[in-house]
């Protein structure tokens, strides 16, 4: 990713969140020391990263719940920190649940919060969300008119969904969104993401730490580690990237040899030409994206957090 | 009308909505219905135990002076401790981010809050004054006084809300409400003169006592209930409902100032990882 510094490339009009120079620090602590991000209309951008990167800190400023140290930012033509409330019906967010109103139904809860959105209304965005419509498309007919708390853990996840969409947001945050799913819930819950990102062109952000989550989901990947993006790509400009080197091991005369090389198949093909039958035990190992992802994390969790970004930097450029 | 205010005004419309629905849930669980129960228990068993005690004035039973100052005491517990829980319980488990994340969701939220902690009173009331009045006689000396009981009640709820509002926007969890909420409550309760007259404590504590709504409370209920002669039995033989209404004013007065600033900062605070971290904090008890 081309690093530039702040202010001196202008967003492109469609930019929907446009983010220079970011900085946050608690204390003496600085968790984002200088995040450049641009996401664009009805985009699905996935921000990615091990946990304590400060994907949650980066959402949140986003989202205007937390206030900035540093940076310039546009959300929506605004800036997040300031925006009033006719900024907050443009955008959802959502949230997980965890045992608040158990004693509504979701129907009636949908229906109270859905009110606030009505002053928003415009012909082209008609808000809310349309009750029956909305309880549909997040799967929730058969239990609409259950008590929350009565609901399984998915099925509050769902309603959490249906909380953030049901004023027809035209840029959704999700904060870690699948934590603590199962694989059927996962599922589910991937199937309405892109149902939204088609349906309404609603521009989509949103963090996991599961690299297999922000292939499935994005059209974009950014990382964060080091308190900055280091890689920003679709999930296979990243892979293509990272699969530069590769690595060939054999054994001849019982003896190992390992070579790693850009060009496995002509490494490969000079062996046979070389030394024909001798060879044995033949393994051709292209990096992928997962195991350099898998190594920044492992970097990170040791605490070399500079390192494992400057390596992830290295492998992708 | 502006259209900021008329948006203002749909919040609140909404957070009304919102207050009666959470109140029409409140009476018809169990866990709520129990506790108004209790209470109504409590207060009647301590009447009928003492009714032949002395009250120092010819002729007036004791249930008659004991009941008008519980009522005084049991709404001032009511108006701080409930809001006060109910903040610091929906502060922990997201109710008021979600609030936070939908336009003038706070406005509905603080209106629904105040309806709900209002129209609360009425069963609390209900299930102590009406077996109240079939056991017990020569509760009300004058019908009149149905109007005082009104306007202390109404005052002293303005007065006593924004101090339980406060107190829920300022702990820092649940379990801590009980230590900055119930425990100074407790207290005030011991010492209001709801129980046994306050010239039995020393100066400064009725003085102390008398910097609180709730002996006001006490005191107002007592003008609405019993004969003038019950007088003297308080301090400076007299109701002083000059007095009760400026402290009791003042209280509320302050309190409209004060609360929707604290409320202010304190949802400007919320924020998801909060919500997270108090999470975890509850699933790990043993810290």
């Amino acid at each position: 990713m081309i690093q530039t510094p702040s202010g001196e490339r202008s967003a492109p009009e469609s930019a929907v969140v446009s983010v220079r120079d970011l900085r946050m620090r608690y204390g003496d602590h600085d968790v984002l020391t200088g995040v450049d991000l641009d996401i664009h209309a009805g985009e699905v951008v996935c921000l990615l990263g091990p946990n304590g990167a400060g994907k949650t800190t980066t959402i949140e400023i986003l989202e205007g719940f937390r206030i900035r140290s540093a940076g310039e930012i546009d959300v929506l033509g605004e800036d997040p920190a300031s925006a009033g409330e006719s900024w907050r019906a443009r955008t959802g967010v959502v949230l997980q649940s965890w045992r608040d109103h158990p004693r509504w139904t979701p129907r009636r809860l949908l229906a109270q919060l859905g009110g606030y959105y009505a002053p928003y209304s415009t012909p082209d965005q008609v808000r809310p969300w349309d009750l029956e419509e909305l309880i549909e498309v997040v799967g929730m007919s058969e239990m609409a008119d259950r008590k929350i708390s009565t609901l399984s853990g998915g099925q509050r996840r769902r309603l959490d969904v249906a909380m953030g969409i049901i004023g027809r947001p035209e840029l959704l945050f999700l904060d870690e969104p699948t934590a603590g799913f199962d694989p059927q819930a996962r599922r589910d819950f991937h199937h309405l993401v892109h149902r939204l990102a088609d349906l309404d062109n609603t521009t989509i952000l949103l963090t996991t730490h599961d690299l297999d989550e922000a292939e499935k989901l994005a059209d974009r990947v950014l990382i964060l580690a080091g308190g900055r993006i280091v890689a920003d790509d679709s999930p296979e400009g990243l892979a293509l990237r990272v699969a530069g080197e590769a690595e060939v091991k054999w054994t001849r005369g019982g003896e190992r040899f390992v070579h790693s090389t850009t060009e496995p198949t002509k490494c490969v093909r000079d062996l046979f030409v070389q030394y024909g039958e001798e060879v044995d035990d033949l393994e051709v190992h292209r990096a992928s994206l997962e195991d350099a992802y898998l190594t920044l994390v492992q970097q990170h969790e040791a605490g070399r957090v500079d390192q494992a970004a400057q390596a992830f930097e290295e492998v992708t450029t | 009308m502006n259209p900021q205010a008329s948006l203002k005004v749909h919040a609140v419309r909404l957070g009304l909505r919102r207050g009666r629905v959470e109140f029409v849930q409140s009476i018809r669980s169990t866990q709520d219905q129990w506790f108004y129960l209790f209470t109504a228990f409590l207060t009647l068993g301590y009447l009928w135990i003492r009714r032949d005690a002395d009250t120092g004035v010819e002729g007036l039973p004791f249930a008659a002076v004991a009941l008008p100052s519980i009522l005084g005491g049991l709404v001032a517990f009511g108006v701080v401790i409930g809001p006060a829980y109910s903040l610091a319980m929906e502060k922990e488990d997201g109710t008021l981010l979600r609030h936070r994340a939908i336009p003038d969701g706070l406005v509905g939220y603080f209106s629904g809050q105040l309806l709900l902690q209002t129209l609360s009173l009425l069963p609390q009331l209900v299930v102590i004054l009406v077996p109240s009045f079939l056991i017990f006689e020569n509760l009300m000396s004058d019908p009149s006084g149905w109007f005082t009981v009104l306007w202390v009640m109404a005052l002293g709820l303005l007065a006593s809300l924004p101090i339980g509002m406060v107190i829920g926007s300022l702990v820092p969890g649940v379990q801590k409400v009980g230590t900055w909420g119930m425990l100074p409550v407790m207290v005030l309760a011991g010492i209001s003169g709801i129980f046994y007259p306050i010239q039995q404590l020393w100066g400064w504590v009725q003085v102390l006592a008398q910097v609180f709504p709730m002996y006001w409370m006490g005191l107002g209920m007592r003008s609405a209930f019993l004969p003038d002669a019950a007088t003297v039995q308080e301090i400076g033989a007299s109701w002083r409902t000059w007095e009760t209404v400026a402290v009791l004013g003042v209280w509320a007065v302050v309190g409209a100032f004060v609360t929707p600033i604290v409320l202010r900062r304190m949802a400007r605070r919320q924020t998801g990882s909060q919500v997270q971290a108090a999470r975890e904090a509850t699933l790990q008890w043993v810290k």
